[in-house]
């Protein structure tokens, strides 16, 4: 799964040459091999070398604090939304929801890695939302229909509808 | 910018020794660890860092590394690296560990529980070869990783195994005085600080998952696959019939244990008098217990279930002279309220007495006299206000005065309203009775304690064996592991109060037993209101197990208090086995509150015209088991409509509504195919889990295995279209009256799975499918709740609270259905008309749909169909009703 994710990023990052993977453990934690130099374990290092590699620094935040705010989403996304329990998944939605509630991206106006991340991580949640939940999770699925539309992110998984509108009333029962 | 902080949390020692050790320029906030700093998140989550922008950090590593990056150190990948496996694989390991070493005491466990992560680290430092992780310097790794172990080696007693590259580095790390300052001022040296944090900790993840086998087939995509042999398994009890079934045991007063049987007695907290209990108290106790009981009567248990209200004490003293009543007439009142709201409620007690009975002064004297004897009653002088106009000592509540902190003139006597501290009533200066408005005078009397210290290691005896061969929720053994642990102290079981038990020593004439004390022994004597033969449960341990039913709050005085006081009296008692402690429901993200009007009260839900048992069924969806729950109206709805509404009624409608429709009202002859066999294979699984889980009291996850059920039989339905293959040939009317006969069977079985549950709808359903044929499946088992309904119902009850829920807001109300047009609508060939219609189009737009055509046409075909539907409904004389949106529902 990671993997996928990391050859995705790879293409949205305009890497020509592809890197070889291999996976580590009982979760398959990435392992990047690299040619010149040690290898590096772990999606979110991984993922932040690659976008280095690809020259493209803005994309880990244009600032101190903008690069804080970006690692802070990267890190929720590896220690509170990978494995997270099925109680759980409700207030990580519910927090994210709230936390979107005044930007377009996680790290406020900028598209960044963390948009990246979050979205391959939460894809098989949104897939299983009942509309009414997406409802109620408006501006999350805001967020995430601007993600997988933007150019280039969405490789590897399929698109979820997000309907934008109600219609769903209950006059129509 | 500003940093908040938390006693005890060692993600706390990251971020203050980073900030220390970078020098960066910082306020430091100490808040308590409940304190929501972030304003959305949804739970307390520290350490926060507030930038100037506004902004919050909220995860310790990216705060740290925050600190470096302004200090000039940027994180190489070496670094990230560090800090990625920190997040991923040792916090996850130590969140385990701790749990198991500080909270349950399993050192070895613990160290067992790290091994993995701690040889990594020995190997990758001894690889590596420099003085610190990723270089000869300290970095924002070591920091962090050395934090993060801070807890453990720092702990001469932890015995990890043999790690000398680890303690060399970390030494070396908690040489820097930015670590050892940052430590001191969040762990303190001593473990306090830290248990208390790790308390409001969620349970670690790996050991909630365990134990939940059910989890597994409530997902659409964890759905169990059956084997051949179940398969088998359940296709021999199917044929087997019902042959080898007992018939449910009628139940004859009074109950007594039986030789042979297994004799349950089941108690639930026993609720106070004065107050009208609220939705909470309901599923904390009597409900909870109530489910039990009757699943342990479906099994054939010889149960008693007894309850009572509990009567003595100051609060009813006070609510009397309120109401300008007697104790006693407080007391009559109040419990035919209570009597009434569980009576509604369905909670089918055996027995449900009172505390204020002759046996009570009977038993809890005896029990006293048996202390005294044996010498586990202590004297002692203790020191009271007392008013002497009103010739009584006063209650803590009774007083007022200034307090002796900060001087403010309002504080009552037992704690400050001002500066919030606790006093002791004797401390205020210018004390006032708050009855008279006198000036109370200090008195000492004598008292007598219960010793706790002399039965401790008798009460360690025995809880040792009762947790570990009862079922013990995690909650109470929590509770009572840290109440033994803080040491017990004498306890005063006497007061200064006329309503109440008399203390039948002659040197305390004119006393009463304390209500702790006294009101447990409710439990024995309301049993003995019952039976003159109450000995027979109360004093045979061998013959019965007891279970005790409660909110947390309650867990000290069942688990440590009740059970010393037994156990000093010698008699043969009948301990608890198995202690259910729930823990909270709130009210819509707040609490229940009666002086605030806020909440539902037991009174109340009659009033509401939502039927008893959707009370019980959302109540059960939701119980507070493993965490504190919500009540919510917009939920409530919700659950109601797609679970209760749209999954199981309709289900159970269905089958019904084909039997007398198609089948004249008779069970159709079926013949199994391997389809058929694998669905009883899937229900007898799901049935197996239901057991399991309510043999352990897992009330709640039962309950999900019910809905499973139904939703395996919705979706058989629904791939075998019965309705359809009705209108074919032979093999396809056979084919739709198996399907038919299936499906009524299963749903005959969840009426009586449900009935611990809901005990209406599941009569009903039994009436149903036994009643003449024409009225099979007519009449919805459910009610909807409309969006209408629920909004005005959470705004009665809200209280001051003013957030506007979009979702209930939002939706347009139903056009109202015609009721009383409906029955002169009703005409069966019309119906029959449109049904054809209705399928028609219904493929239509599955096919459209399955061609991918524009949205715009499948909408309009859409409404088309809604609309034949409505039709349909109203020419079968039904209210319209919404049509399972299946697909829609993963």
């Amino acid at each position: 799964m990671a993997l996928r994710e990391l050859s995705s990023l790879e293409k949205s990052l305009g890497l020509k040459k592809p890197n070889k993977y291999s996976t580590q453990g009982e979760r398959k934690v990435p392992v990047l091999q690299n040619s010149n130099g040690p290898s590096l374990t772990g999606l979110v290092t991984i993922a932040v070398h690659l976008v280095q590699d690809a020259k493209r620094p803005e994309l880990l935040g244009v600032s101190a604090e903008q690069r804080a705010v970006v690692q802070q989403w990267l890190e929720f996304r590896v220690t509170k939304l990978d494995d997270c329990p099925r109680e759980e998944v409700k207030n990580v939605l519910k927090d994210l929801n709230q936390y979107l509630e005044d930007k377009v991206y996680l790290a406020g106006n900028d598209f960044t890695l963390a948009d990246t991340l979050m979205y391959y991580g939460i894809h098989h949640i949104m897939v299983d939302l009942a509309v009414q939940e997406k409802e109620k999770y408006v501006n999350l699925s805001r967020w995430f229909d601007h993600v997988q539309h933007y150019p280039g992110v969405r490789h590897h998984l399929p698109p979820v509808v997000v309907l934008r509108n109600r219609f769903y009333t209950s006059s129509h029962h | 910018m500003k940093l908040f902080i938390s006693e005890g949390n060692p993600h706390c020692v990251k971020v203050l020794a980073a900030v220390k050790l970078t020098g960066v320029k910082c306020d430091i906030s100490h808040v308590d660890h409940e304190e929501r700093v972030v304003p959305y998140l949804s739970r307390p989550t520290l350490p926060v860092l507030l930038l100037p922008s506004g902004t919050h950090l909220f995860t310790p590593n990216a705060i740290c590394q925050y600190f470096f990056e302004v200090s000039g150190q940027e994180a190489n990948s070496l670094c990230n690296q560090w800090l990625e496996w920190e997040g991923t694989e040792l916090q996850p390991a130590l969140a385990q560990a701790l749990h198991l070493s500080v909270l349950q005491g399993k050192a070895p466990e613990a160290a067992r529980a790290l091994q993995g992560p701690l040889s990594f680290l020995e190997q990758s430092l001894s690889k590596k070869g420099t003085q610190f992780l990723t270089a000869e310097e300290v970095k924002v790794a070591d920091i962090i990783l050395w934090a993060a172990l801070y807890p453990f080696m720092s702990d001469s007693n932890f015995m990890p195994g043999d790690l000398p590259q680890v303690r060399r580095w970390f030494e070396r790390v908690g040489l820097l005085e930015a670590c050892q300052a940052a430590s001191q001022t969040v762990i303190n040296g001593k473990g306090a600080a830290l248990k208390t944090f790790l308390q409001k900790q969620p349970v670690p993840h790996s050991q909630r998952r365990d134990p939940q086998p059910c989890n597994q087939a409530e997902g659409e995509d964890g759905e169990r696959v059956m084997t051949e042999e179940e398969v088998q398994a359940a296709t021999q009890t199917w044929n087997r019939g019902l042959t080898d079934c007992p018939s449910p045991a009628k139940r004859e007063h009074p109950i007594l244990p039986q030789e042979g049987k297994r004799n349950v007695l089941i108690t639930s907290a026993l609720p106070y008098v004065n107050n009208v209990p609220h939705l909470g108290n309901i599923i904390g106790c009597v409900l909870s217990a109530d489910v039990f009981a009757r699943y342990g009567r479906l099994r054939g248990w010889n149960m008693l279930f007894v309850c009572g209200t509990d009567e003595y004490g100051t609060a009813t003293e006070n609510k009397a002279r309120e109401e300008g009543l007697s104790p006693r007439e407080i007391c009559d009142k109040y419990h035919a309220v209570h009597s009434a709201i569980y009576k509604w409620f369905q909670i089918d007690f055996d027995f449900f007495g009172r505390t204020t009975t002759s046996q009570q002064t009977e038993i809890a004297q005896d029990i006293f006299w048996r202390l005294h004897e044996r010498g586990f009653l202590i004297e002692d002088m203790v020191e009271q206000l007392c008013c002497q106009s009103c010739q009584r000592f006063l209650a803590d509540r009774f007083v007022e005065g200034v307090c002796p902190h900060c001087q403010y003139p309002e504080a009552r006597g037992d704690q400050c309203d001002k500066c919030g501290r606790l006093i002791n009533a004797v401390e205020l200066k210018n004390p006032q009775c708050k009855v008279c408005g006198q000036t109370p005078i200090v008195r000492s009397s004598k008292h007598l304690f219960l010793d706790l210290p002399k039965l401790e290691s008798q009460l360690e005896e025995w809880l040792e064996q009762s947790v570990t061969s009862g079922d013990w929720t995690a909650n109470a053994r929590q509770i009572t592991r840290s109440w033994l642990r803080d040491g017990l102290k004498p306890r005063c079981i006497t007061r200064d109060l006329k309503w109440g038990t008399p203390v039948p020593h002659p040197d305390f004439a004119g006393k009463v037993f304390y209500v702790w004390f006294d009101a447990p022994i409710g439990y024995l004597s309301i049993t003995a209101n019952y039976t003159d033969q109450w000995e027979k449960w109360w004093k045979n341990p061998k013959q019965v197990e007891l279970y005790n039913f409660m909110a947390k709050d309650n867990v000290p005085f069942h688990s440590v208090v009740f059970p010393c006081s037994l156990l000093g009296a010698q008699d043969n008692y009948t301990l608890v086995n198995n202690l259910i402690a729930t823990e909270y429901l709130n009210y819509e993200d707040t609490k229940f509150s009666k002086s605030r009007g806020v909440g539902v009260f037991g009174d109340m839900a009659k009033d509401t015209g939502i039927p008893a048992d959707v009370w019980r069924f959302y109540l059960l969806y939701v119980r507070p088991e493993n965490q504190d729950a919500a009540f919510s109206w917009a939920d409530m709805a919700l659950k109601n409509n797609s679970e209760l509404l749209n999954n199981l009624g309709n289900f159970i409608n269905r089958g019904g509504m084909f039997v007398s429709k198609f089948f004249d009202g008779r069970v159709p002859q079926m013949e199994l195919q391997e389809e058929d066999r694998r669905l009883i294979a899937q229900v007898g699984w799901e049935l197996r889990q239901y057991i399991q889980l309510l043999d352990k009291v897992r009330i709640r996850d039962a309950l999900k295995c019910i809905l499973n059920i139904s939703r395996h039989g919705n979706q058989y339905i629904q791939v075998n279209e019965p309705w359809k293959k009705i209108k074919g040939g032979d093999k396809d009317r056979t084919r739709a009256g198996t399907v038919t006969g299936v499906s009524v069977n299963v749903a005959c079985l969840l009426s009586a799975m449900m009935q611990p549950y809901m005990p209406t709808v599941s009569a009903t359903i039994r009436e149903q499918l036994l009643a003449p044929a024409h009225q099979c499946g007519r009449q919805s088992v459910v009610p909807k709740l409309e969006a209408d309904q629920i909004e005005s119902l959470r705004k009665k009850f809200g209280g001051q609270q003013t957030k506007a829920q979009p979702e209930a807001n939002a939706t347009p109300v139903s056009p109202p259905a015609p009721a009383a047009a409906v029955e002169t609508h009703a005409d069966p060939e019309r119906a029959k008309q449109l049904a054809q219609e209705v399928a028609e189009q219904g493929d239509k737009v599955r096919n459209l749909k399955a061609q991918k055509v524009e949205k715009s046409v499948i909408t309009a075909e859409v409404s088309k169909l809604l609309e034949l539907k409505k039709q349909l409904a109203l020419a079968e004389g039904k209210t319209p009703e919404p049509t399972p949106q299946k697909g829609k529902k993963k």
